[in-house]
């Protein structure tokens, strides 16, 4: 078969459904059970540590870089 | 146990030896002497390795920077067109200077400093002022050529084949897309990601290759265009060399940011991140694909694309239509999804709805390019495909335009106090009346009547001005006082003064060419009784006089709402009220 037919009708087909179902896969997702818990949560991540970065957890010592600046 | 931040400041010094500063931010919980010994030998040993590093490093600089010297000057020598020569004059000129500067600091005492508990802003407050300094550049371009346009007298005698319509063109399409809308896009996603992952930008000093790299894209670009260097691929100008740099400078980018998120704090990746990360992964795609080009001489600016004929054209469209899909929409959605929340002082209106519309548009938008082929030799199929793609997603950007504006529920009282968020709220209001103009435009039957004529260039002006331009003033205004660390901004009536005057430059703008476009579109397909065209071009030229003048009026009125804006900012960092230092973070003079 041509190069191009072959290719032209993977994508009609399965490239399509794959597409088609992971989009329609990924509005499920999000309506999945405790999502909306979640969501609140990450909707809220605008809010914090807007001045500075999260502590290190451990006192092992941050690594050195940026020299000069 | 010590929980607050910890600031470690190890210097090198010759003469001295090594001394430990220590200096902490929440009120004394652990003193200096308390830090073991054991841990100062470790610093000494990472800092004494550090700056051997350093000093390696900059050997290696060294040498590549004298060899792209060397390399710019044969260039300069033996150079075949203008537009290479100034290119690599100039590109020797910076990198001699760079190679001065690398060998005077060699073999310096090292001061090195841990930053890990601050936010890497000083790249940021560069890229508001290149933003903003682009922004009026490409403005004022734009006023330029709309005049040029009504008064062809202003394509000077003396400056043809450099000032003209022609050569000017490019040179605004290319700084408010590229320069104002590419650094406003930057800026905010370094800022952005650092917040949401409340994590310091990766890389290092990454981050100012990528700004200054990109700097240099945009001088070259714009040099080029002037000068005659343009592969005249729209939106995709540059030429061979000045495409090669800017991939190096992208693929940068994306380290820097996706460093940044793989050592993410938070266990979400917060939605603008996608929005950007999508913006940052499909325009290298784009730029690759569409600049697949062979110099003609490695002397030379000129190259040739290897793709040919109608598969250019979809290419190019391809590229085209998603430069606007993912540059000028997604990046700048990457912005509303934080700043909109930020200045509202709420979160998203929905959330759920911001993952649906994440990935409905990325899934549409790739297809959208061949509306811009309608009655071409490309295949029936792939316009109808194109334009059915662009009909739907109409469905995603009022998705997310209603989830924009639906942040403010219950807040609605602010777009009487606050001008900024009147900016961001009327930027979001164009962006969803610009999608619905556009999937109406690239239905086939419209199409025939709005393509190639200055309707076209409304609907691009009042997406650009009206959603790009607006919601990049409303951060830049969010910005400034909180990277400049002051209380406020230096005065709301002048962002009232700007919101009205780019508003109605807008409306002007938009209406205008509305008129204009859809009268050109009707004088050429008149005919008579017996089917010949009624109308000469020249008569569309003569008719189309007193639009031109109102749209470049309301470009004045947006040029002189940007001028205010710059005004208000510079001001806000020399004369507003500092915020006082907050208690919980120390924040050490830079």
């Amino acid at each position: 078969m041509e190069e191009y037919t072959l290719l032209r009708q993977f994508a009609d087909s399965w490239m399509l459904l794959l597409l088609f179902a992971f989009f329609v896969g990924i509005v499920i997702w999000v309506f999945r059970p405790g999502a909306s818990k979640e969501y609140k949560d990450t909707a809220n991540i605008p809010f914090r540590h807007t001045d500075a970065p999260a502590p290190q957890q451990d006192d092992k010592p941050a690594e050195i870089k940026e020299a000069r600046k | 146990m010590c929980t607050g931040n910890i600031f470690i400041y190890l210097c090198l010094s010759q003469k001295t030896g090594y001394c430990l500063d220590t200096d902490q931010s929440s009120g004394g919980c652990c003193p200096t002497i308390q830090q073991p010994v054991k841990k100062v030998l470790r610093y000494k040993r990472i800092a004494q390795g550090m700056a051997k590093g350093r000093n390696m490093s900059n050997y290696i600089k060294l040498i590549v920077l004298g060899l792209i010297v060397l390399f710019a000057a044969i260039g300069s020598n033996y150079a075949r067109d203008l537009a290479y020569q100034v290119h690599a004059i100039l590109v020797m000129i910076i990198a001699g200077g760079l190679f001065i500067w690398t060998l005077r600091n060699t073999d310096e005492p090292d001061i090195l400093v841990d930053r890990s508990a601050e936010y890497m802003d000083d790249v940021i407050r560069y890229g508001v002022i290149a933003t903003a300094f682009w922004g009026v550049v490409g403005f004022l371009a734009g006023t330029f050529i709309a005049f040029q346009l009504a008064f062809p007298g202003l394509n000077f005698e003396w400056a043809q084949g450099y000032l003209n319509f022609g050569r000017l063109r490019p040179l605004h399409t290319s700084a408010v897309i590229f320069a104002f809308g590419g650094n406003a896009l930057i800026a905010t996603s370094f800022y952005v990601v650092q917040r949401t992952s409340a994590a310091r930008l990766w890389g290092g000093n990454l981050a100012w290759f990528v700004f200054w790299g990109y700097q240099l894209f945009i001088v070259l670009a714009a040099t080029g265009y002037v000068l005659g260097g343009t592969q005249s691929k729209e939106y995709a100008e540059p030429e061979w060399y000045v495409d090669l740099w800017l991939t190096i400078v992208w693929v940068a980018y994306l380290a820097v940011y996706l460093g940044t998120i793989i050592k993410r704090k938070e266990p979400h990746i917060y939605v603008a991140n996608w929005f950007y990360l999508a913006f940052i992964v499909t325009v290298a795609m784009l730029h690759l694909v569409n600049n697949m080009t062979i110099p003609v001489s490695i002397w030379g600016s000129k190259s040739v694309i290897v793709w040919s004929g109608v598969q250019d054209a979809m290419i190019q469209w391809w590229y085209g239509h998603n430069a606007v899909g993912f540059f000028l929409t997604a990046g700048f959605l990457g912005m509303m999804y934080y700043f909109i929340p930020k200045q509202a002082e709420r979160p998203v209106f929905s959330y759920k709805l911001s993952i649906i519309h994440f990935w409905a548009l990325i899934f549409l938008y790739i297809w959208a390019g061949p509306h811009h082929l309608h009655y071409t030799a490309l295949p029936d199929w792939a316009s109808t495909l194109g334009m059915v793609f662009s009909v739907v997603l109409w469905m995603p950007s009022w998705g997310g335009m209603i989830n924009g504006l639906m942040t403010l529920s219950g807040a609605w009282d602010k777009l009487r106090t606050d001008p900024v968020i009147r900016m961001m709220v009327i930027s979001v209001g164009f962006y969803g009346m610009s999608t619905f103009e556009g999937p109406m435009m690239s239905i086939r039957a419209v199409n025939s009547l709005s393509h190639y004529t200055d309707w076209t260039i409304g609907h691009v002006h009042s997406g650009a001005l009206g959603w790009n331009g607006m919601i990049t003033f409303g951060a830049l205004y969010f910005l400034v006082p909180v990277l400049w660390k002051r209380e406020r901004l230096y005065s709301l009536q002048m962002v009232s003064w700007h919101f009205w005057l780019a508003t109605i430059g807008i409306v002007l703008y938009a209406a205008s060419m509305w008129v204009t476009g859809i009268m050109e579109g009707l004088m050429w397909r008149e005919v008579d009784a017996n089917g010949f065209l009624v109308n000469s071009f020249a008569d569309t030229v003569a008719a189309k006089f007193p639009m031109y003048v109102v749209r470049a009026l309301g470009g004045v009125m947006f040029v002189a709402g940007s001028l205010i804006m710059c005004y208000n900012l510079w001001m806000t960092v020399r004369k507003a009220p500092a915020k006082e230092a907050s208690l919980t973070v120390a924040v050490p003079a830079e």
